[in-house]
């Protein structure tokens, strides 16, 4: 396939891991932001052909796993009314809320949907007109512009039955969260080429200056992230720090304008809970009050109510062992969580990275259980 | 509330008298009259053998000496019809190779029919005509079945249950307890035609494509593939759970170590385009067509061709072999040169698709 298949080559890969060897002279970590990278990395066991002095940390991007509990418990409270239809992206459902989970919701009867596109829930909303149709709007800046379209149409086509549940993230505070942590042990990041695709890079160059800590904007194929840490290493080698764009093909400094306008005109920035991690300002996005009637929470009364967070997915549970916010900030691989590969499984996860399949313990299991199990 | 009637005498396609219901009816199911003619103008009439048209309450089968192999599986696929076929094909075929991959030629057949009431007689009667093509073309007869309707909501159009019998010839002895070190993995074909067929025909996602399900019986190419060697160890279609499933079961059962090449491995290119979008991994797409075959490396060229020879096996390429080790897993190389293992699929949601 064009434009894969080139990024997916034995011969380019060869090539990369050559100059990352001969480039290294010293001990450096890295962290890929995104989800995809991370399942990219896990898939084609890239780590275990790097250098040692090399460590690959593994960012907080998977929006499911950062999800807070309470906005799980918001989307079940809504699902679990008679007149709702519930629509989300496949792997929300299996995440688990205080008590249960949208799946066991479905399995009970209620209406829940999975759709590939806000836009057909905005579509299963007019043909629903007795139902009340409520979209699940996770995800970082790549998903932001389709939500907002979605709620665009909806007030375009005068439907008084569509609403979303925005749990909106933004990668840059992050970024800024993990870096101006005293125990941070991130050198170099690799940026997430599909929301800087939406973004552009310009936001990450005061980060990278500030914290004086290189940023490559990277791809999402093995070849695409090998070329990435390969800058990344060159410019901490060199002693350097400057944002780098990997995904020249894709992403331009200014990113997609006409996409960043409707984000403006739809989206307010406001705090935002992560879990695993905890609150972190300014870093996401809630409707502005000229879109409030397709604002979820509004509509269903949920706004203000909050609910505590489950203390095994803080990481300071002795009793469930899991760890999950230490490998969302990158302080530790899953592979040192006495739980990970024997308590906590896909099946029978303790904490929402072994969730989603973009989740770094997930994709950790998936891709090379035997080797990092503790159990 | 009376039903729609439609004229029988100029229906082009439905024949039957008892077509004067647009729809099956609770009553269809209900043991009495119309169950009756149901069965006799639309089953019988389509899948008439002599053991059928005993009407029995089974079929009674004279035995041969040596074994014969036992399958069932039930067929909930959803859209029932899809590109490329409809459940009633789909579950001839299904049990068909699921006795053909025992080493076994498939003989006979029943048909279980749970249908929702409401189904169009019309959608019902081309359901059974894909069966009789189906049986005809795999050479097996349909010969007891069952016919049960629900209330309405109560199921999802209809569901179809098939169990085969089959023959299994002296000398031949396929199972994945065989699987030995040093096999040469076989695959039949392209992966992962059927998922991504019935995922665009899903209502609800909107994806253009032009791929049709690879629904087919694979016993005549098991049999040229049994003339050709007594080496097979072990045949296996990768149906739900796609290629990687098949493979750690075939791995966890034998206790052996599988590796495979993920460049060896052939996609089309519009599957390959359909799964990045859809973010799902071909591996674990099902297949209704393909087999993959364990054979001793001895062998592996001559049954490699003969599988060639046949229609549904002429893209048939090697993909990997049986390693030295009892890990009891897969990995693959991957197309970068690395190695990871091939997991089994855990619970990930795809809709349901056989």
């Amino acid at each position: 396939m064009k434009y894969v298949d080139e990024f997916r080559s034995a011969k380019a890969a060869e090539v990369y891991f050559r100059l990352i060897k001969r480039t290294i002279t010293k001990p450096h970590v890295i962290m890929e932001i995104c989800g995809g990278q991370t399942h990219t990395i896990m898939k084609y066991g890239i780590e275990e052909m790097l250098p040692k002095e090399l460590t690959i940390v593994h960012g907080p991007g998977c929006p499911v796993c950062v999800t807070p509990l309470e906005m799980i418990d918001k989307a079940l409270a809504i699902a679990s009314l008679d007149d709702v239809i519930f629509t989300s992206f496949g792997d929300m459902l299996r995440v688990r809320g205080s008590k249960d989970d949208l799946l066991s919701m479905k399995a009970g009867g209620h209406d829940v949907r999975i759709v590939f596109s806000p836009l057909d829930a905005v579509n299963i909303a007019a043909m629903n007109k007795d139902k009340k149709v409520v979209f699940f709007a996770v995800g970082f800046e790549t998903t932001a512009p389709a939500n907002a379209m979605a709620v665009i149409e909806a007030k375009r086509r005068g439907l008084k039955n569509f609403s979303i549940l925005c749990s909106h993230v933004l990668v840059p505070p992050a970024i800024e969260a993990l870096l101006s942590n005293r125990g941070t042990r991130i050198q170099a990041f690799l940026a997430a080429g599909h929301v800087c695709t939406v973004m552009g890079y310009e936001e990450y160059i005061p980060l990278c200056e500030k914290y004086k800590t290189p940023i490559v904007v990277t791809g999402f194929e093995p070849v695409d992230i090998l070329q990435g840490i390969y800058m990344a290493v060159k410019q901490l080698e060199e002693e350097q720090y400057k944002v780098e764009n990997q995904y020249g093909r894709v992403v331009s400094k200014e990113g997609n304008i006409a996409a960043k306008e409707l984000l403006k005109d739809v989206f307010n920035i406001v705090d935002r809970k992560w879990r695993g991690i905890g609150t972190i300002p300014q870093s996401g996005f809630r409707l502005k009050d000229f879109y409030s009637e397709f604002d979820a929470e509004k509509v269903f009364g949920l706004e203000g109510k909050t609910y505590s967070e489950d203390p095994r997915f803080r990481g300071d549970d002795n009793e469930s062992k899991c760890i999950a916010g230490e490998v969302l900030q990158g302080l530790k691989k899953p592979s040192a969580c006495s739980a990970y590969g024997s308590l906590c499984t896909p099946e029978h996860p303790l904490g929402a990275p072994m969730v989603s399949s973009e989740g770094v313990c997930a994709a950790y299991f998936h891709y090379k259980k035997r080797e990092g199990a503790a159990g | 509330m009376s039903e729609e009637k439609i004229d029988i005498h100029n229906s082009m396609t439905c024949p039957l008298p008892i077509s004067d219901y647009k729809k099956v009816l609770l009553a269809h199911g209900g043991g009495g009259n119309l169950s009756h003619q149901l069965i006799q103008k639309m089953f019988f009439s389509q899948f008439s053998n002599s053991f059928l048209n005993e009407e029995h309450d089974g079929a009674v089968i004279p035995v041969k000496e040596g074994r014969i192999a036992f399958s069932t599986d039930s067929y909930v696929v959803h859209p029932i019809f899809f590109p490329g076929g409809n459940i009633g094909e789909l579950a001839v075929n299904g049990t068909v190779n699921d006795l053909a991959m025992c080493g076994a030629k498939p003989l006979f057949i029943s048909a279980g029919f749970i249908i929702e009431e409401g189904l169009p007689m019309e959608e019902l009667w081309q359901i059974v005509l894909s069966m009789r093509k189906a049986a005809e073309a795999a050479g097996v007869q349909i010969v007891t079945g069952d016919t049960k309707v629900v209330d309405n909501g109560k199921g999802d159009k209809i569901f179809i249950n098939t169990s085969g019998i089959g023959l299994i010839a002296p000398g031949i002895n396929i199972s994945p307890k065989n699987c030995s070190e040093g096999d040469i993995i076989i695959l039949s074909g392209r992966i992962a035609d059927h998922g991504i067929a019935i995922m665009s025909a899903r209502e609800g996602i909107e994806f253009e494509t032009q791929i049709v399900s690879d629904t087919a019986p694979l016993n005549s190419l098991v049999e040229v593939m049994l003339n050709t060697s007594r080496n097979i160890h072990v045949l296996r279609d990768p149906t739900r759970g796609g290629l990687a499933s098949a493979l750690n079961e075939i791995a966890m059962t034998s206790g052996k170590s599988i590796i495979i090449e993920e460049n060896n491995i052939p996609i089309a290119e519009e599957v390959k385009g359909a799964c990045e979008i859809l973010g799902f991994d071909p591996l674990y797409i099902a297949n209704e067509g393909k087999l993959v075959a364990f054979v001793a490396e001895t062998d592996a060229e001559k049954v490699l061709n003969a599988m060639r020879s046949h229609p549904l096996g002429k893209e048939s390429v090697i993909i990997g072999k049986v390693a030295a080790g009892n890990t009891g897993s897969v990995v693959m190389k991957t197309s970068i040169g690395s190695t990871r293992i091939v997991d089994m699929l855990s619970g990930e949601q795809l809709p349901r698709i056989c």
